[in-house]
């Protein structure tokens, strides 16, 4: 009897979830079909297309057989790398001070990290144009103290543009770098220190290693921020140093040369994909972690 | 031995001033700036020096007065992060809901899809777009800009949303749907009071990085529906106006203002730890 009643009713967590959960992503993932991915698909078509109205890779032909673009996407490469460097050094001692912080520093240090990063990048980048500007505050205080005659050229720079780029993207390194160190077990550090190993050493040996995944999660959205950071690069370095965004946006919306720009775009893509994938592979997992 | 301990106690002390040094320098480094602006801004000279030689509130009056383009450009900026911003939440709440309850590998595919804007170069995708919209013989305004940072901005809802459902405890769910509820009324009763949180982030950073974004605005731009920041970066590759810092005053003053009413989402998370 008692098992007749309870085959009569549906299992728990039978028939009812194996109806398909994911329907209510369904909205979402039409949008994303039709406004991301059916653009994508058609941005690799358009740079696959030949003036004579065929299928060729001429326009790929084109990027990889003249120096200058091999340049331009080098250049974004290494300047998104150098901006990396100095926001995981400006990042690093923030994140311990972060993790030693009693609670009303904390939520100070916080604050501190992310009203910036709420605050418009284009607010940020027209800062470093007031700092650095020829009529700016670090050359009225040179031109002032007598260390210089004149006011230096100092926006425009490689410098200044890395300076800026890290400053705008410290707090997507910042961030994800706290909440690992956050999470770092005390006792560990306690045990290496108790071991006889001098706080630098702990912090270099445990603490780094074990906050590692934050540091490299961290990396990867200042990399990837500082490469497609059209408007600061554009402002701050000016108009002698080209990178990939505004060659894209110069060749499709300057030139209307809309099959190499898309060429330009996928390469772009590409490279960064391989950088994402290269940093998500990198040796973060540590023996005797799970 | 003794004087081992000293030497090590000595380094202990460097360690712990030098951190609170370089720690001092990251957040001048990360608040000096946008602090210059914001005095700079209330400059009473007509060009843009810090510190200004004499105060005055002259460059928030030419703001309202003679700076249509800019109010026009800032009113576009605001309906289509609004816009947008209601899109992502809406369908990123619910696809970040169902992606968490789901175990099935349509989610995590999924999921990366809707994650992917996050490191996809927005100038590729924004010619993506021009392209397809170009081909299909759309014409270019508001709506096309809406559609676009939609996508732009979903990573954030995603994200967001998904850290908080996740730690919705799957028990009180299928308690629901025991006790005879359908699948909508338990997300609307049950899942999403839980996960409210998350999705008040979401919405408010997805209105914020909407309000800023450039490179997609830039290939999508049409001269009728020009946005903010791009008016803004217009003006800056000319000169120095100095209405721009008065511009920025007040968009910081909002950005702090929105953030601090979002308070409780700022909070610090305690550690979970003693220490």
């Amino acid at each position: 009897m008692a098992i007749a009643i309870a085959s009569a009713r549906p299992a728990p967590g039978g028939a009812r979830t194996r109806r398909p959960e994911l329907l209510p992503a369904t909205p979402l993932a039409a949008l994303f079909f039709a406004a991301y991915l059916v653009p994508l698909a058609a941005l690799g078509v358009v740079s696959l297309s030949a003036t004579d109205g065929g299928i060729g890779l001429q326009h790929y032909r084109k990027f990889l057989g003249d120096g200058f673009n091999w340049r331009v996407l080098a250049d974004t490469l290494v300047l998104s790398a150098q901006v990396t460097v100095v926001t995981a050094l400006a990042a690093v001692p923030l994140a311990i001070a972060y993790r030693t912080a009693g609670p009303r520093l904390r939520t100070a240090l916080l604050l501190a990290v992310l009203l910036p990063m709420l605050t418009s990048t284009v607010v940020r980048t027209f800062a470093w144009l007031v700092i650095l500007g020829r009529e700016g505050i670090v050359n009225g205080m040179l031109v002032g103290w007598g260390l210089l005659d004149e006011p230096a050229r100092l926006l425009y720079t490689r410098g200044a543009l890395v300076l800026a780029l890290a400053q705008i993207m410290l707090p997507l390194q910042a961030l994800p770098l706290m909440n690992a160190m956050l999470r770092v077990d005390d006792q560990m550090l306690q045990a290496s220190e108790a071991l006889g190993a001098s706080r630098w050493r702990t912090c270099w040996r445990v603490l780094l290693p074990l906050a590692m995944p934050g540091l490299v999660a961290g990396a990867l959205l200042s990399f990837t921020g500082a490469s497609t950071a059209f408007v600061t690069q554009t402002l701050v370095g000016g108009g002698r140093q080209l990178f990939m965004p505004q060659y894209i946006h110069q060749q499709a919306i300057g030139l209307n040369n809309y099959g190499f720009a898309a060429a330009v775009a996928v390469v772009f893509v590409v490279a960064m994909l391989l950088a994402v994938v290269a940093a998500s592979r990198a040796p973060v997992r540590l023996p005797g972690r799970a | 031995m003794a004087r081992d301990a000293w030497t090590r106690r000595a380094a202990d002390a460097a360690f712990g001033t030098g951190i609170r040094a370089a720690s001092l320098v990251t957040v001048l480094l990360l608040l000096a700036p946008t602090a210059v602006v914001v005095v700079a801004s209330f400059t009473g000279s007509g060009t843009l020096q810090f510190p200004p030689p004499s105060w005055s509130l002259r460059w928030y009056e030419a703001l309202f007065t003679s700076s249509d383009q800019l109010l026009a450009a800032a009113r576009t900026s605001f309906v289509v992060a609004a816009l947008s911003t209601l899109v992502c939440t809406v369908l990123g709440t619910l696809a970040a809901c169902a992606i968490a309850r789901s175990r099935s590998r349509w989610a995590v595919a999924l999921d990366a899809v809707f994650m992917s804007p996050m490191v996809l170069p927005a100038m590729a995708f924004g010619l993506a777009l021009l392209l397809v919209l170009s081909l299909a013989g759309v014409t270019l305004g508001t709506w096309t800009l809406v559609v676009g940072h939609s996508i732009v901005c979903t990573p954030f809802v995603i994200r967001m949303v998904s850290a908080s459902a996740q730690q919705v405890d799957p028990a009180l769910l299928d308690a629901s749907e025991a006790l005879g509820a359908s699948e909508a009324f338990t997300f609307a009763r049950v899942t999403l009071p839980l996960v409210a949180r998350g999705v008040a982030a979401g919405a408010f950073v997805s209105f914020l990085s909407s309000f800023d974004h450039v490179p997609v605005s830039l290939m999508l731009a049409d001269p009728r529906s020009e946005t903010l920041p791009i008016h803004l970066w217009t003006i800056l590759e000319s000169n120095l106006d100095v209405r721009v810092a008065s511009v920025c005053g007040i968009v910081v003053a909002a950005t702090i203002l929105i953030a601090f009413s979002f308070e409780r989402l700022l909070r610090a998370p305690a550690r979970t730890r003693g220490g």
